[in-house]
């Protein structure tokens, strides 16, 4: 037996990749469907000598994974939609301090304690807009084991190249099934690390002055300079300021550091794409009943495709605009009353011809609930 | 190899769930096989019908869940009542003597073996009937090799009780082929 074959849950493939990608630094407070990766990494992170917190509830498990992460460490927290409503202020607070972190959103059933051990996928503009303010936000997601892997460690790179929060949002399904993972060997996928300042101590370091590429080097928190954070706008020392140029360079920055490279965060799957006259747009689980219909149907000579996004913060408006360039209908495929169907309508030319196909009962889309839809889209009646 | 779709059923603490990953886990690590499994969480996980779903295939497999199994194991009244109309034509059914009794005629091969009670007679321990019905299940369906359930059950078990298990999956082996043959 191959000791890097696993047979495990979603949710203990995220904490397989989340130590692969070099996390060190853990807090949380458990919630269903994501209370696995808190029991994982309960035993796992103390045993590579990580630390592993329980707090006492989700804004501290926030505020402390952005301290930590202020102090060098590689950090994470996990919830679900209940617990991720209590972290947005200190989501923001990251935002404007720009500091990486890696927040794991397991859906369920929402508004509110909702459904907790169903699936859902109501969270997607919560990851976007949850938090006040103007900002940019990176979301990704994944509709497999073994693509969950590898968007975590993404999740974690992401997070240190652009020096901001980014959120994981799988599901309650892709969290709890368990399927194969081939763990990769160390140093297959890349890894980022933390780029830190060349300046010595008791030289000037300036924390918020970006270099020529526009990255911010830090410096351990505690460590050999003394710098000031904090959530109010400030200057390239960190300290608060309310200066009208220093105020529009930051909010520029913030948002510009994110929508400027759409296309090196974007990620995605494309599946019969060249000539589908309907192309399916689906994400997370939902997307494995929608690929489900599209195999079935193509040996069929239905001219069926799908798109399946895994990066949907940024949202890929011009790539989703040109891959559906020639198709006559497109359809959404999610867990929601029409979140991401909104944002395609959006990116498309003619969005009259994007349709939904989704349940919002806490049941898991079959492939007959998307074929039934399909009929209705392609002019075959009930 | 034909893709199976299998539904196990019963109530909480029958180790249902269990002896669905231990199926999958084999068929995925020693098997070289596509496997998924998974449950139903929730209220109904705490008594009441446990329900957890295994595909396994030689193929990859998108839609996680089982909607018509080909293969239906329940092994409480409770279990039956809820699931036992969801069989696939032409699937199997198997249920528990002691626990279920059939009441209508489903369009499936209906197999009702004393698991329970072979359990209680040769062992005497109920805490092993999930793995007697595992090896029910492997000689009535051939899906993989009872070695490859043994060699999972070793690294989920301490070894004291590995002799237990051992025996159990084959009193459920024999009970699977001597009902096979019928």
């Amino acid at each position: 037996m191959d000791p890097n074959i696993k047979f495990i849950q979603g949710n203990e493939v995220c904490v397989e990749a989340a130590l692969y990608a070099g996390l060190n630094f853990f807090a949380g407070y458990p919630i269903t469907p994501s209370t696995e990766i808190a029991e994982h990494l309960a035993q796992k992170l103390p045993e590579q000598g990580g630390k592993f917190i329980q707090m006492e509830d989700e804004i501290a498990s926030m505020a402390a994974i952005i301290g930590a992460s202020l102090t060098g460490k590689k950090v994470m927290t996990a919830t679900s939609g209940p617990g991720f409503s209590l972290m947005q202020e200190a989501l923001g607070y990251a935002i404007m301090t720009e500091i990486p972190c890696v927040i794991v959103n397991v859906m369920r059933g929402g508004p509110s304690t909702g459904l907790p051990t169903s699936v859902g996928q109501g969270d997607v503009m919560q990851a976007r807009w949850g938090t006040h303010g103007d900002h940019g936000i990176i979301a990704l997601t994944a509709s497999n084991h073994q693509d969950v892997f590898s968007i975590t460690i993404d999740a974690f790179n992401l997070a240190e190249t652009y020096r901001t929060p980014v959120i994981l949002l799988f599901d309650e399904v892709v969290g709890h099934m368990r399927e194969k993972l081939v763990v990769p060997e160390p140093g297959e996928i890349p890894i980022v690390e933390r780029l830190r300042t060349s300046v010595k101590g008791g030289v000037d370091y300036h924390p918020y002055l970006p270099r020529e590429d526009g990255r911010l080097p830090m410096s351990d928190f505690g460590g050999v300079h003394r710098y000031n954070v904090t959530g109010l706008y400030h200057d390239m020392w960190g300290f608060p300021s309310n200066n009208p140029s220093v105020v529009q360079g930051l909010h520029r920055h913030l948002n510009d550091k994110i929508t400027n490279n759409v296309n090196q965060i974007s990620r995605y799957k494309e599946y019969y794409l060249e000539d589908a006259e309907c192309i399916l747009i689906s994400y997370g689980s939902a997307a494995r009943s929608a690929l489900h219909v599209v195999q079935e149907r193509r040996p069929r000579g239905e001219k069926l495709g799908l798109l399946e996004l895994q990066t949907l913060w940024p949202f890929p408006y011009q790539m989703i605009k040109e891959k559906c360039e020639n198709a006559k209908s497109i359809a959404v495929v999610e867990l929601n009353a029409g979140q991401v169907l909104r944002a395609v309508k959006r990116a498309v030319n003619d969005p009259e011809k994007v349709f939904l196909a989704n349940r919002i009962d806490g049941v898991f889309i079959t492939p007959v609930d998307i074929r039934n839809m399909l009929r209705f889209v392609q002019g075959r009646g009930a | 190899m034909e893709r199976c779709r299998m539904v196990f059923s019963g109530s909480g603490g029958q180790g249902v769930i269990t002896a669905a990953i231990i199926l999958a886990e084999a068929a995925v690590l020693y098997e070289n096989l596509t496997a998924i499994q998974s449950q139903a969480y929730g209220p109904e996980a705490r008594g009441g019908a446990t329900r957890s779903d295994v595909i396994i295939s030689d193929t990859t497999i998108n839609y996680p869940k089982v909607v018509q199994p080909n293969v239906l194991v329940c092994l409480t009244q409770e279990a039956y009542n809820k699931f036992y109309t969801i069989i696939r034509p032409g699937g199997m059914l198997i249920t528990d003597s002691r626990f279920v009794k059939t009441q209508r005629k489903a369009d499936a091969k209906q197999m009702e073996l004393p698991i329970y009670a072979t359990v209680m007679e040769e062992i005497g321990k109920p805490i092993v009937f999930n793995i007697c019905m595992l090896g029910t299940l492997l000689a009535l369906t051939e899906l993989i090799q009872p070695e490859s359930v043994m060699k999972v059950i070793k690294t989920r078990i301490p070894k004291d009780f590995l002799q237990l298990n051992r025996k159990a999956l084959d009193i459920g082996l024999n009970l699977g082929k001597a009902h096979k043959t019928q």
